[in-house]
């Protein structure tokens, strides 16, 4: 059993890295990206509040699939390409992953008393000030549990990259079969893989919604 | 309500945010201009593309994806609610040896990527000739998923109605499963339907990971539609098409969450708080 990942370990660790690499990236970008949105959501423009709502509704009830295959083989043809395949990946991931982001981002700040922004505002903060200085740090902490499981279900998606030539953990039980491995164990090692990269951000929602509790 | 962000504009509020969106929409008019300017230019609006949805047989072929999707998706749920009936009461049992078990696979299957759990039913249906399509192997990872899921919901449904409701009906003389079935259940699907019906979205949407296991729905047809030299390559008409059927669908079953959401928000017949809808979702 323990040949199968130790014969292969090159291919795992590559498949792996990839895996975390696209992770990390898209993460961060859907963070800041989800967070503009937010901010669009809840901001007096009407037309960026249009903007905001619009895009949610659209992306949370597409395909993530769909918006991979959009933009491998539709982008190519009106030549939007990326420039790699793992950039496309990114793409997707971040596009997709944004919009629950933002979601969650503004129901923590409607979790906000009206006291604290009413106070900020009588000080004289104009809404941009009231919305970093003073209501997103404290909506961040209640918004830390639920990010944290958008964040555990982003990584779970990128193995959808797999079936888009990005050659992440996903892509691991293709490559093993041309191999001729066994493909249930490599199936098994590629769940521990997941499982080991799951469990810390499992323990930090734990402990965040122990912290927030408290406060 | 995020209307506490701001103060009610004033005169000059008024005028500077008029000016903003302005700004705005300029932006927006500008972006979408730009995208259909290359569109065009690359003769995406060109006549052969579109040709292909008055054929009839193209017609059948996305119909045929469709019903596809709808087949896995529909016998996906049935079986996603049983998984989750079960292990819901496996988890909360008062039985040790019972609870842990469920608990171990409800959290296991829920941390799984979803592809994975797929590729588990397709290779080993090839490995021990077990004889199992594609249409199972997509049916069979939605139901674990997404039972899992369910079975979650089923949990803190039940265990968000108050504890007097419970104690109350164990005083009149009812026995454990009486308690469940007459007084705890009812209270709780009511407070939980909207959640369920949220991943059943959810579940909708992940049949489309049908199309790299390669089972013929929508997104998979939609792919050899877009593949076919004699239409030059109907990508981005096809997709757009696609994109259409799924979003409507999706759309529908979101909106039917937030009416049921609403409804139970106006008449509470129910001692139990709503049913956190989470938004962490797969694909």
């Amino acid at each position: 059993m323990l040949s199968v990942l130790t014969d292969n370990w090159e291919l795992f660790r590559e498949g792996f890295w990839t895996t975390l690499r696209l992770f990390l990236v898209s993460g961060v970008l859907s963070l800041v990206l989800g967070t503009v949105l937010a901010a669009f959501r809840v901001s007096p423009v009407t037309a960026l509040r249009g903007i905001g709502t619009g895009y949610v509704n659209i992306v949370r009830n597409t395909p993530l699939t769909l918006v991979f295959s959009f933009l491998f083989f539709g982008a190519a043809k009106m030549q939007l390409s990326l420039p790699t395949f793992f950039w496309a990946a990114v793409a997707s991931l971040t596009l997709y992953t944004s919009a629950f982001v933002c979601e969650v981002v503004r129901s923590g700040i409607n979790t906000i008393s009206p006291g604290q922004a009413e106070a900020a505002r009588s000080v004289g903060m104009t809404f941009v000030q009231v919305l970093t200085i003073v209501v997103l740090p404290q909506a961040y902490r209640a918004i830390v549990p639920p990010m944290t499981s958008i964040l555990i279900a982003l990584l779970k998606n990128t193995t959808i990259a797999a079936g888009f030539s990005v050659l992440e953990a996903g892509a691991i039980p293709a490559a093993m079969a041309e191999r001729g491995q066994n493909q249930m164990l490599t199936l098994v090692w590629i769940t521990i893989g997941f499982l080991i990269l799951i469990i810390p951000l499992v323990f930090l929602q734990r402990w965040a919604e122990r912290r927030t509790a408290v406060a | 309500m995020s209307a506490v962000l701001y103060d009610v504009p004033g005169p000059r509020a008024k005028a500077r945010n008029r000016i903003l969106n302005v700004i705005v929409l300029l932006a927006v008019a500008g972006v979408i201009t730009w995208v259909v300017l290359r569109l065009n230019d690359n003769g995406q609006f060109q006549g052969r593309r579109w040709a292909q949805f008055q054929y009839a047989a193209i017609q059948r072929e996305l119909l045929t994806g469709l019903v596809n999707t709808l087949r896995a998706a529909g016998l996906a749920t049935v079986l996603a609610m049983l998984f989750g009936a079960v292990f819901a009461a496996g988890r909360i049992s008062d039985h040790k040896w019972v609870r842990m078990p469920a608990t171990l696979v409800v959290e296991l299957f829920r941390a799984i990527p979803l592809l994975i759990l797929m590729f588990f039913f397709y290779y080993g249906s090839l490995e021990f000739q077990l004889g199992l399509t594609p249409f199972h192997a997509v049916v069979f990872g939605l139901t674990l998923y997404n039972g899992s899921v369910l079975a979650e919901i089923f949990r803190a449904g039940i265990t968000a109605v108050p504890k007097g409701q419970r104690e109350a009906a164990y005083a009149t003389g009812l026995r454990k499963n009486q308690v469940v079935r007459l007084v705890l259940l009812p209270q709780a699907i009511r407070s939980m339907l909207p959640a369920i019906v949220s991943q059943l979205v959810v579940l909708l949407k992940d049949t489309a990971l049908g199309f790299i296991i390669t089972y013929n729905e929508l997104l998979y047809v939609a792919k050899q539609m877009g593949g076919r030299l004699e239409f030059g390559f109907p990508y981005i008409p096809t997709y757009f098409v696609v994109a259409v059927i799924y979003i409507g669908l999706c759309s529908l079953l979101s909106m039917l969450a937030k009416y049921l959401e609403g409804r139970s928000r106006r008449s509470r017949k129910t001692t139990a708080p709503p049913v956190q809808i989470e938004e962490s979702t797969a694909a």
